[in-house]
């Protein structure tokens, strides 16, 4: 089973990088964001930019991905948004089509992103992703995680662990022996 | 599927299967400003009715077959925000009664989309079997009705500039079904 992990922060230190190691699930924390062009349909033929092929790749063989976004002006921040972008094209086999994926997030600020992750499932489902209903928003970032990046906080803990739950009942195995 | 055995007029006897080239499923939601439509094809089922009167019908539709103007449209509605069509290829209608008076015909019966079942009662004509131009016995049923999208897990919307939700709750369904009867 392989479940990625895409921050959507591009920052070395980043606060969402850090949770996103800290959701206990063994993620395979994906990295190519930066070299990601700017959608541009023009663009959007074989072959494809290869760095957009290897994210396309790597989002069509993940089982499911957890999303971390901070919030920029309020809203999900524009290379983020501009890689789900070309993750929901070609319509009809677009690699997050019916994927599973649950999105967490973390700010300096109060309010841990929560205007950003509400945009960014909004984004992910209309792309044809299966959002899971969970939300982690971790507040004044600075302040919970130690030196070693090591979450302080046991409350977001546990929410970090009820969204992971969250994830892996959305998964195909999952709910074919559910069924 | 149910047995029903509760009509005024009688149906037809037989056993009378849907013709997929004609008959369509349609939905009808108010979007925005106006009626947006959309339609399921083909549609397969079956209307059988005894001698002693004992009648079933109940037909489905693939969910990937909906049909509407819009390539990128249909693929969201596909998505597990709409139909969910990897998850719930099927969306079916059986009848638990039927009651004819006259061309009137009223069906009850369980509708599932989304894999969610829910009770819906179905209003419309139906018309008496003639022959066709290739010898066939053939009748018409038309039936509508109004479901609550939500109840089967069709929650999506989207906010107006004015604060009103885009795309109302309420769903008018319609089924236009020519029905052949088997040799």
């Amino acid at each position: 089973m392989t479940i990625l992990g895409i921050s959507g922060s591009l920052r070395h230190d980043s606060y969402n990088t850090m949770l996103l190691r800290n959701v206990p699930l063994d993620l395979e924390l994906w990295d190519g964001l930066k070299e990601i062009p700017p959608y541009d349909e023009d663009d959007d033929v074989e072959p494809v930019p290869s760095a957009v092929a290897r994210m396309r790749a790597a989002v069509a063989g993940a089982d499911a991905i957890v999303f971390a976004t901070p919030e920029y002006n309020a809203s999900v921040p524009g290379q983020l948004k501009n890689a789900v972008d070309w993750l929901s094209r070609p319509r009809g086999e677009a690699a997050l089509l019916n994927k599973p994926v649950v999105v967490i997030g973390a700010s300096t600020g109060a309010f841990g992103a929560v205007w950003a992750q509400s945009e960014l499932r909004k984004v992910l489902a209309t792309a044809g992703a299966r959002v899971v209903d969970a939300e982690v928003g971790v507040g004044h970032a600075p302040e919970r995680f130690d030196a070693d990046g090591e979450l302080l906080d046991e409350n977001l803990k546990e929410q970090l662990q009820e969204a992971a739950d969250t994830l892996l009942a959305e998964l195909p195995a999952r709910v074919a022996i559910a069924a | 599927m149910n047995t029903i055995s509760v009509t005024r007029t009688a149906l037809p006897t037989g056993t009378w299967n849907i013709d997929p080239v004609h008959s369509q499923v349609g939905f009808a939601v108010e979007y925005m400003i106006g009626t947006f439509r959309g339609s399921f094809s083909p549609v397969e089922g079956t209307l059988a009715v005894t001698e002693d009167g004992a009648t079933k019908l109940a037909g489905s539709a693939d969910a990937t077959s909906v049909k509407v103007q819009d390539e990128n449209l249909g693929m969201h509605l596909l998505s597990p925000e709409f139909f969910d069509a990897e998850r719930a290829p099927k969306i079916a209608f059986s009848a638990t009664d039927i009651v004819r008076d006259g061309d009137h015909i009223v069906v009850n019966g369980e509708l599932t989309i989304k894999g969610i079942t829910q009770p819906v009662t179905l209003a419309g004509t139906i018309a008496d079997p003639i022959e066709d131009a290739y010898g066939n016995d053939r009748i018409g049923l038309s039936l509508e009705t109004v479901v609550d999208r939500t109840k089967f897990g069709l929650n999506w919307n989207l906010p107006l500039p004015n604060g009103k939700p885009a795309l109302a709750n309420d769903v008018k369904l319609t089924a236009d079904l020519y029905l052949v009867k088997e040799a």
